[in-house]
């Protein structure tokens, strides 16, 4: 079964279409980073997988409607949905006893455990804590239930370094193990870039690409290019070209068969192209702006 | 691979029935627990009300401004503790109505909503916990806050009276206390929560629907229907049908006189009469209506 099984996911809000046929499969044991630029109907896709706004299509997480079964569901999934939905008012010890009377699933030792590691208070409200003790706290509640499900929306947004880094280590140290799921939608692609198994980029409400992180390694390759061989390497059809430092950057699908001018299933050669500069796997940054800039231009093209 | 499926199926089976052992009360009584934390206003005002008045009757008593009408009235001795009572009664209108028009409007403008909707809590409960507040928490609390403060108020008097060598024998004996009590718990829970229970359910519906001004909303609709009639009809019915239901002016006594306090012990009870009257059952329709809606509107709300 899978965790996430979505097909044609639709969703607008007046004229504005926010998810426009979404397909989506997540397996469990996977954390997948759901990318793309503001308004490409991240939020809208996590909202419908929560149940928290009805939706077109067809849609079942861990094999259940979320529209319809969102407090059964809310069982085996938890959400962190951005720093601040913890209520002001509520105190840390409130917090612990409300979560421990309503989650059957919450482990309120390990949620004292992990506060323990804090400076965070028990006697202390949410609106005397930073955004980061409030983070962590409901980090603590999160980790704290054994769910099968876990998203996050923005998680880490307006914290500082220290706290960025601190949450995804714990994410991945002390509560990732093969039986859960993680999906995170994030604009800080390069903090997830080593915590993720799939890769996904949603653009106006599709999602554009798809890719396991193993296929990202094999099948893509940035080529810092010597100025010498330039021409010969745009011969090759690359994906996306940038300049940096005065030397061509050039990101190849190896996947593109130059004689069907398509992606085929023809691999370009990884010795060729070692032949014409540094290679080495490109970021997830790069990746994206690549793929973004291919969107915009094929959008151009097909307006024209 | 049969096997595998066999083992997932089997881990799946037991996470799922572990959880069980829950009742299907405790989120109710967490969700109940989480008002009175959110909005402390529920018991400290009535106390602190209570507070005032016991200082001034302690005033009065001591100084003895009053103390014909409070103390020494053979006629009329329970006179002060049905001012007592009747102040409580009010300050419980006013709590409600304010926790009424809040209640499902704060989660949406601190965000949390997303937090509250990120646990295993139905709608229903919730919106059910917080119908509970001002029908069943308020209505008690009244007549616990009442019923104490009127044996300090009794205690205090006996204390004053003896000091001035007077008799307390005819405050004893004239006052049934017991009887006094009872019938104070009748008439709140009947003309203080079944009677109002359409207003209050109305007011927390609305609280439901606006980004601001959730008072507006709740009593412009009012306002334009007793409007309409007074223009159309000339008469005030709307008004009036309001206004008693908000003040408790129910059928629940078979008094011949309408002046009498609902607490005088000389008081009939009529609960066959009450039961029966088409008012309540009608109101009690509306109020489930209202209620049925503001579920129905909190699966749809996101933070404003």
């Amino acid at each position: 079964m899978a965790c996430i099984d979505a097909r044609g996911l639709r969703k607008a809000f007046g004229t504005t279409i926010a998810l426009d046929g979404v397909d989506l499969r997540v397996e469990e044991g996977r954390i997948l980073g759901l990318i793309g630029p503001n308004g490409a109907g991240k939020t809208t896709a996590l909202n419908a997988i929560l149940g928290l706004t009805p939706y077109q299509g067809e849609l079942r997480v861990l094999g259940r409607d979320p529209w319809t079964e969102r407090d059964q569901l809310m069982r085996d999934v938890c959400f962190i949905a951005d720093v601040a939905v913890l209520p002001r008012w509520i105190r840390v010890s409130q917090a612990l006893d409300y979560v421990a009377g309503v989650h059957p699933r919450f482990d309120r030792a390990k949620a004292e455990g992990f506060l323990a590691k804090t400076t965070i208070r028990c006697g202390s409200r949410v609106r005397e804590l930073s955004k980061g003790m409030v983070t962590q706290l409901h980090l603590a509640l999160v980790m704290a239930i054994d769910a099968r499900l876990l998203v996050l929306d923005e998680p880490t947004l307006g914290l500082d370094i220290l706290y960025r880094k601190q949450f995804y280590d714990s994410l991945l140290n002390d509560y990732f193990d093969r039986n859960r799921t993680i999906v995170v939608a994030t604009h800080q692609v390069e903090e997830v870039q080593h915590v993720l198994t799939d890769l996904m980029f949603i653009n106006r409400g599709r999602i554009v690409f798809a890719r396991s992180m193993e296929e990202l390694e094999s099948r893509y390759l940035e080529v810092i290019v010597h100025p010498e061989k330039v021409a010969a390497a745009r011969a090759l059809k690359p994906m996306h070209e940038r300049q940096a430092i005065g030397r061509s950057i050039l990101l190849f699908d190896l996947k593109f068969d130059l004689k069907l001018d398509r992606v085929a299933n023809q691999k370009l050669d990884r010795q060729q192209l070692a032949a014409l500069g540094d290679v080495r796997t490109p970021s997830i940054a790069d990746l994206f702006v690549a793929v973004m800039g291919n969107q915009a231009g094929q959008a151009q093209g097909a307006a024209r | 691979m049969n096997t595998q499926s066999n083992v997932m199926n089997e881990s799946f089976d037991s996470q799922r029935i572990a959880p069980v052992s829950m009742s299907a009360t405790r989120p109710m009584y967490w969700s109940m627990r989480r008002e009175l934390w959110e909005s402390r206003s529920i018991y400290v005002a009535p106390l602190a009300v209570a507070g005032v008045a016991l200082f001034g009757f302690s005033l009065s008593s001591i100084a003895g401004i009053w103390e014909k009408p409070l103390r020494l009235n053979p006629a009329q001795p329970q006179a002060p503790y049905d001012m007592a009572a009747g102040l409580m009664m009010l300050t419980g209108i006013v709590v409600s109505v304010f926790y009424c028009l809040d209640a499902l409007h704060s989660e949406r403008r601190d965000r949390s909503i997303l937090f509250w909707k990120s646990l295993p809590v139905s709608d229903v409960t919730t919106v059910l916990a917080k119908a509970c507040i001002p029908l069943v928490i308020l209505p008690l609390l009244t007549f616990a806050i009442t019923v104490a403060m009127q044996w300090l108020m009794l205690l205090l008097s006996s204390a004053v009276l003896l000091v001035s060598g007077l008799s307390v024998a005819t405050l004893w004996t004239k006052l049934s206390f017991l009887r006094m009590s009872w019938l104070l718990l009748y008439h709140v829970l009947t003309a203080h929560a079944l009677w109002p229970a359409p207003i209050y359910c109305w007011l927390l519906l609305v609280s439901g629907w606006p980004r601001r001004a959730t008072f507006l909303w709740a009593a412009l609709p009012l306002v334009a229907i007793a409007g309409v009639e007074q223009i159309a009809f000339h008469t005030w019915h709307f008004a009036a049908m309001v206004g008693s239901r908000l003040m408790g002016a129910a059928p629940t006594v078979a008094s011949t006189s309408p002046d009498m306090f609902p607490t005088d012990p000389m008081t009939h009870i009529a609960p066959d009469h009450f039961l029966s009257s088409p008012g309540l059952w009608i109101g009690l329709a509306l109020a489930a209506v209202f209620l049925a809606a503001a579920v129905r509107l909190r699966r749809y709300r996101e933070p404003i």
